[in-house]
């Protein structure tokens, strides 16, 4: 037998609608709990890109002692590029390290009394992962000297525990909130399964099979669902861009990048969509089950 | 065809509702199937649509082997049957027409299909005049026409009923039972289960006679106390 798409499309919309308060309700609940769910996510994620970047500028300073010669030097570079959490190291000259200098430095008494030698060669050495920088800037202080190793302040500290707090919070509402809508979707299928169980008996009672009674509650909940992604991501667009606007303006957050919701809106369209069908079609399998049954 | 033997249903409160029954129902037979309150009557016909199963014994239906039938071959069975009951479960917020289309539908019928078929099975029950009327708009007769006319839409080669005529006055008795003898000159096998005597005896039909959850007659009337 094939699918009749618009017979069973017809019979869920006519479901959606025979309990429209209810639908709408559900939708509303739907909507809050894939915004909550699709924040904290946003949030975990702008931390993790943050991070990166973070990650990505963070140098230890290796300096190297006058007193070696170039292949000394080289035989260094070579160790510490082996270290594990190593992504890359850069040899820096004093001529250079002067010259990064004078562009950073806007006072011109001191521009004018700094000469080469007050320099020293450096390696700029970049880590793959800030949580184990402590680690590795021991192990280059073990190459060079504890002297002889600089490390940038510590303001990964602070993000990295919001990363992992995010991500650890966003994982479980994920979850909480997963089964929370689930939940209700099923609640107001089941509602539906109540107010047509004459027809569902009469249906069984001429042999409909359990495919096809199952198929307009399916579209149901696929549409209670699709719904609910539709506003759920509409208002998250709204939301991420006013607060990214008002980020973006505040002086104090100056050294906050937030990643636009333009370079983003189709992975969350897609999540928004999945979760809402997943959801949606979930809940009414988890309604229509036990019906099935007798 | 249908075929029950030495077929026992005890229910999971204990209740012994058949204790060995054995019947064979030939294709095109009309058969009333009579007895007592709690003889058991309504648990056969259960038991012929796979609603319950029995305990022991043999039971085949159209083809169907009912003590080991899986749950994909249900519907198939169902479809060959057609079931009237006292209370016509018609769907109240579904005109005549509606309710007929709803169960051709449910089977998986074309709109094609149903646009033909619906008024050849209307005009059959005499009820070409009432499509577009909601259940509550007819009578009692009418209802249960309406309910016959559905058993037949979807052209099952057999008719179940069960006191189709219970909520019936005696002169629409008669007609409904008429009209069953009519489906089932066309070819249907139709079993009527039934207590009243009176409109059995008026028919020169086969009677089945059960009694506490065994047959206790099989001939040509009722002659139950
Ligand atoms: N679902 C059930 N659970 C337990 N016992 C049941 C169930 N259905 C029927 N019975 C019992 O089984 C016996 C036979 O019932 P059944 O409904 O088959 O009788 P019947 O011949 O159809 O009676 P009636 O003429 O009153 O409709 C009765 O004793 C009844 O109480
Ligand atoms: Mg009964």
């Amino acid at each position: 037998m094939k699918h009749d798409f618009s017979y069973f499309i017809r019979e869920g919309v006519g479901n959606l609608f025979s309990h429209g308060f209810m639908s709408f309700a559900t939708v509303g609940i739907t909507v809050a709990c894939l915004l909550i769910m699709g924040t904290f996510s946003l949030v975990a994620y702008n931390a993790e890109m943050l991070l990166r970047t973070l990650e990505s500028e963070y140098e230890i300073l290796a300096f190297i002692d006058d007193g070696n010669s170039a292949a000394q030097t080289q035989a260094i570079g070579r160790r510490i590029a082996e270290l594990p959490n190593v992504k890359s190291v850069e040899f820096i000259t004093r001529a250079e390290a002067m010259t990064a200098f004078e562009d950073r430095t806007l006072d011109d008494y001191l521009r004018a009394n700094i000469s080469e030698d007050m320099f020293r060669d450096r390696y700029a050495v970049f880590v793959n992962d800030l949580n184990l920088v402590n680690r590795t800037a021991d192990q280059v202080r073990a190459i060079v000297g504890e002297k002889n190793v600089r490390v940038d302040e510590d303001i990964a500290g602070g993000f990295i525990l919001v990363r992992n707090v995010a991500g650890v919070v966003s994982f479980a509402l994920i979850i909480i909130l997963l089964v929370v809508s689930v939940f209700i979707i099923s609640n107001t299928i089941r509602l539906t399964t109540f107010d047509r169980r004459d027809e569902i008996a009469i249906m069984k009672m001429v042999g409909a099979t359990n495919g096809f009674i199952r198929w307009p509650f399916v579209y149901e909940g696929f549409l209670l669902g699709l719904l609910s992604a539709i506003f759920a991501f509409a208002l998250q667009w709204l939301i991420y861009a006013s607060v990214a606007k008002g980020i973006d303006a505040a002086d104090t957050l100056k050294f906050l990048d937030v990643v636009p919701f333009g370079s983003i809106w189709r992975p969350v369209a897609a999540i928004f969509g999945g979760a809402g069908m997943v959801i949606g079609i979930g809940g009414s399998l988890t309604a229509i089950h036990k019906f099935l049954q007798v | 065809m249908i075929r029950l033997n030495n077929i026992v249903k005890e229910y999971e409160n204990g209740t012994h509702a058949l204790r060995g029954v054995t019947m064979k129902i030939e294709d095109g037979e009309f058969v009333f199937l009579v007895g007592p309150s709690g003889s058991g009557k309504s648990t056969i016909i259960k038991l012929l649509t796979g609603e319950i199963v029995a305990n022991s014994g043999r039971i085949a239906v159209n083809g169907f082997n009912l003590m080991n039938i899986s749950d994909r071959q249900v519907p198939l069975l169902r479809r060959s049957i057609g079931v009237i009951f006292q209370d016509f479960r018609l769907i109240e917020k579904k005109t005549v027409y509606e309710n007929l289309s709803f169960a051709m539908r449910a089977v998986g019928a074309s709109p094609r299909l149903v646009r033909g078929r619906i008024p050849y099975v209307l005009e059959l029950v005499g009820l070409s005049d009432k499509t577009q009327q909601f259940p509550h708009e007819l009578s009692g007769g009418e209802q249960q026409r309406v309910a016959i006319a559905r058993a037949l839409v979807n052209n099952p080669s057999t008719i179940i009923a069960d006191e189709p005529t219970g909520n019936l006055d005696p002169s629409r008795s008669l007609e409904i039972m008429r009209l069953l003898g009519r489906i089932n000159e066309l070819g249907t096998t139709v079993v009527v289960v039934t207590h009243e005597r009176d409109l059995v005896n008026r028919f020169q039909k086969r009677v089945i006679s059960l009694e506490n959850g065994v047959v206790t007659g099989d001939g040509v009337s009722y002659d139950a106390k």
